[in-house]
């Protein structure tokens, strides 16, 4: 038994970090959770692209689920996500708004022109200040949000056809299970 | 001749860039500067996360850096600054963990498997003495 215990002491080791290969690998360390998750989203008022004379905020989106997709022109992930969401945005069943981040309106406006807009309303965060509070630290990044304005939900990274099946579609599901 | 220009030019380009790496933020005193350095060098930058707020030169980490700033004007405590910036990012954005049930095997974790390697090998120290033979072993073809 005493001369085995140097060949369990390795397979434990290996085993450990054989677990932790296998844990980097489906897990994106460079991923930050949201302490957000199950908190009220955090109060905003955004000006619409489209009319910046117009603000929209929290209290007008409450009493139904919707979908924050903060984008960028200048962000190259948000143009790989950008066809799954031309795609996909309007099957969901709950409102999707695009939240441009950082972003001069024009380029913002040429590059939806140019792509496709699958937003029910996009608005702007020129200077990032609100997406601070909403714990945006880079785009893309999709938050799920109740009818009772509460963040169930947070995507970093671009969404992806298999993420939205398996994970996004039946969240929107069971929320609309629970507000009839 | 050439060279010397050539060194005289990078040095100034080390200058500019080093004077861009500074935001304008002025401080009321030497000690307010100093616990401004203090508390973002404790504080990740969520862009490059292997660079503390102070360091980072990304655009996110500068905003962030003039949050704490603003903050610390209105006289908010470190504490309080750090709490802001965990209620957003989680607790993620400090380098130093907070003591917590989550976070127990990383604080208690190396010392707990320290302290199993000594008992360890207090106990099979102490089993070797007592079934060692009082004289010496006889010549064993083990002997290594």
């Amino acid at each position: 038994m005493n001369r085995m215990l140097p060949l369990i002491g390795f397979v434990l080791l290996a085993g450990l970090f054989g677990f932790g290969i296998w844990w980097n690998t489906r897990h994106d360390q460079r991923e930050v959770p949201s302490p957000l998750i199950g908190k009220p989203a955090p109060a905003f008022s955004l000006p619409l692209l489209d009319d910046p004379a117009t603000r929209v905020n929290k209290a007008e989106m409450l009493g139904q689920p919707y979908l924050v997709n903060v984008f960028a022109s200048w962000c190259i992930a948000c143009g790989e996500e950008h066809p799954v969401l031309m795609q996909e945005a309007r099957q969901l069943g709950v409102p999707v708004i695009g939240y441009n981040y950082k972003d001069d309106p024009d380029a913002a406006k040429a590059w939806l022109n140019e792509h496709g807009n699958p937003y029910s309303m996009v608005v702007t965060d020129r200077s990032g200040a609100t997406a601070i509070d909403f714990g945006v630290y880079g785009a893309p990044e999709t938050f799920l949000i109740d009818a009772k304005g509460i963040i169930r939900y947070k995507r970093i990274g671009p969404l992806t056809p298999e993420v939205i099946a398996d994970v996004l579609e039946p969240k929107i599901q069971a929320l609309k299970q629970e507000s009839p | 001749m050439k060279r010397r220009h050539g060194i005289v030019l990078l040095l100034g380009l080390c200058v500019a860039f080093a004077a861009h790496a500074i935001d304008p933020l002025k401080f009321d005193s030497r000690a307010q500067e100093l616990r401004f350095q203090h508390l973002t060098r404790e504080l990740r930058c969520l862009v490059c996360q292997n660079e503390s707020l102070l360091d980072s030169q990304a655009e996110l980490a500068q905003q962030m850096r003039h949050i704490i700033y603003k903050q610390m004007q209105d006289g908010r405590s470190d504490a309080q600054i750090k709490q802001y910036l965990v209620a957003r990012y989680s607790d993620y954005v400090l380098y130093d963990p907070p003591l917590k049930p989550t976070t127990w095997l990383l604080w208690f974790g190396p010392g707990a498997i320290v302290l199993l390697g000594a008992a360890g090998l207090l106990f099979t120290v102490r089993k070797r003495a007592r079934s060692a033979p009082a004289a010496p072993p006889p010549v064993d073809d083990e002997d290594w």
